[in-house]
């Protein structure tokens, strides 16, 4: 049996992860600070005898995009939108059996600002992560009016039936900016640093109050690379027809003698 | 069979409900004292195929995994309670609260719901209740039969003129009720909210007191439904919709091709 066969059926399976890969984009594309998943393929090779022909691929999902999504204002005191590079710092609960789940524990990243706020007084995000301040979860001293989150992530609040001018800072929500080759997304969407190490909150990154961040998948590339994996899949099935002929050839040959 | 199709079914299942969303905002865009609501997606959890930093030969090690997500889904609708605008009616029993609280309102089962519907009415016996179910105003307010008008204070008292008084006899007060988180109430329709085990217990306090929203009579508070929004947002969900749509038919043809060529 020809190689070949092999080699363009691995191809077009490769393919369909990549497909995979794609139609999650676009299945977040309303996911707000999603950041798209980007697929490559890596040449495999498995030369044995005879010419080093038979390189296989394998799609791999090498990295995100991390270029920032369009800022969506709502007005909601509790909604924060990062501006430019870096992250929030969400508490994920603890699970006994994380490691069998392959889930990451402890500190993660997160570009998600749908917060809100427990009748406990502590912040999470629609997901129930606890929001980290700069020291441990932020919990705001109930009952309160009045919030706001300013460009440094500091929150004040008013509380319930204080003036106007009591304005009280609660906590501040630990903004980090690691280096994107260091961090790398878990199987719940969040972000964790790769050597497991505590990242310190930096200065520099700054949100915005009130506005959601969008995805950043971009529909036209996502639709264009479906397009293109599609073709490609076509021509793998091609190449896996053509083996189906060559090898009908040889055989009605040897028929006719 | 291929993930593809499942993972863009998560995306058609996610438009729709956000699209009913949208849709329920936009039937209540004139619907007094309500609140709109957004839903909140969320990716699903990722599939790990191959593990990043697994081994590919003695000495090295493979750089990038394969982790296939698997979709996204609406992990809840967010009701948003921010001010609507004034509307002035001139009606003795229209009240608005402007500022944060609720009217509460005493169901049939003997339970509490919550309102900032404020367009009140009266029922025979000269009870302040709801317009629609005539659930009655809690505390209760009577108002007498022989009164001549009424007037309801920024603070919630309610005082009557009576034919042949020269001085307004108090009858009532009308309370306002606070929740820590009012995202965490839960809408039962009719305007109505019930508390839930995130909303907090409800506090009650004076209108115009303390961090309490005043009363304003003889004005209503329109909708918080902002149309544009919603027919922006409209147009998004539609239109990832139909991108979701052509991935299932890109794989359907793809698997249809492998059917006819081999």
């Amino acid at each position: 049996m020809d190689k070949m066969l092999y080699v363009a059926m691995s191809g077009a399976k490769q393919n369909m992860q990549a497909l995979a890969i794609n139609a999650n984009n676009l299945a977040n594309a309303k996911t707000t600070g999603f950041k798209a998943d980007l697929a490559q393929a890596r040449s495999m090779q498995a030369f044995g005898e005879g010419q080093p022909t038979r390189v296989f691929s394998m799609t791999e999902r090498a990295s995100q995009n991390f270029d920032s999504g369009s800022i969506l204002t709502t007005g909601r005191s509790l909604d924060i939108a990062i501006k430019g590079e870096g992250w929030f710092a969400v508490q994920t609960p603890e699970l006994s059996n994380a490691d069998a789940l392959g889930f990451g524990q402890g500190e993660a990243f997160s570009r998600q600002g749908h917060l809100r706020l427990t009748d406990e007084g502590t912040l999470e995000t629609s997901n129930g992560e606890l929001v980290l301040g700069d020291n441990g979860p932020i919990i705001l001293p109930l009952p309160v009016s009045n919030i706001q989150i300013s460009p440094d992530g500091t929150i004040m609040v008013q509380p319930e039936g204080a003036p106007n001018s009591a304005q009280e800072e609660v906590g501040r929500i630990k903004l980090v900016n690691p280096d994107v080759r260091l961090i790398e997304k878990g199987v719940d969407g969040l972000f964790r640093r790769k050597d497991g190490q505590v990242e310190l909150s930096d200065a520099t990154v700054k949100v915005q109050g009130g506005a959601l961040e969008s995805s950043n998948v971009n529909p036209l590339s996502e639709m264009t690379d479906m397009i293109a994996l599609q073709r490609q899949f076509e021509m793998h099935l091609k190449l896996m027809k053509t083996a189906e002929d060559n090898d009908a050839s040889s055989s009605s040959l040897l028929r006719a003698f | 069979m291929n993930p593809a199709l499942w993972i863009s079914k998560t995306g058609l299942d996610a438009q729709t409900k956000d699209i009913a969303v949208i849709s329920n905002n936009l039937a209540n865009a004139s619907t007094v004292g309500f609140k709109k609501s957004r839903a909140v997606f969320e990716d699903l959890l990722y599939q790990n195929i191959n593990q990043p930093g697994g081994r590919t030969a003695d000495d090295s090690e493979a750089p990038s995994g394969l982790m296939l997500g698997a979709g996204t889904k609406v992990v809840a609708t967010q009701k948003i309670h921010s001010q609507g605008d004034m509307l002035t009616t001139d009606n003795a029993l229209d009240l608005m609260i402007q500022g944060e609280g609720f009217f509460e309102i005493l169901m049939p089962d003997g339970t509490s719901a919550y309102s900032r519907n404020g367009q009140f009415t009266m029922d025979d016996e000269g009870n302040i209740v709801t317009p629609g179910a005539g659930y009655l105003l809690q505390p209760q307010v009577t108002i007498p039969e022989d009164a001549l008008s009424i007037v309801v204070s920024q603070d919630g008292e309610v005082s009557v003129t009576i034919q042949g008084q020269a001085e307004p006899a108090i009858v009532g007060q009308i309370n306002t009720v606070n929740f820590v988180n009012p995202t965490g109430l839960e809408p039962i329709g009719q305007n109505l909210f019930t508390e839930t085990g995130v909303s907090g217990a409800p506090q009650e306090g004076v209108p115009g007191l303390e961090g309490y929203g005043m009363i304003v009579q003889g004005a209503l508070e329109t909708s918080n439904v902002n149309t544009t929004e919603e027919l922006v947002n409209l147009i998004e969900s539609q239109r990832v919709y139909e991108m979701n749509s052509k991935v299932i038919s890109a794989v359907d043809e793809m698997l249809s091709y492998i059917n006819q060529q081999l």
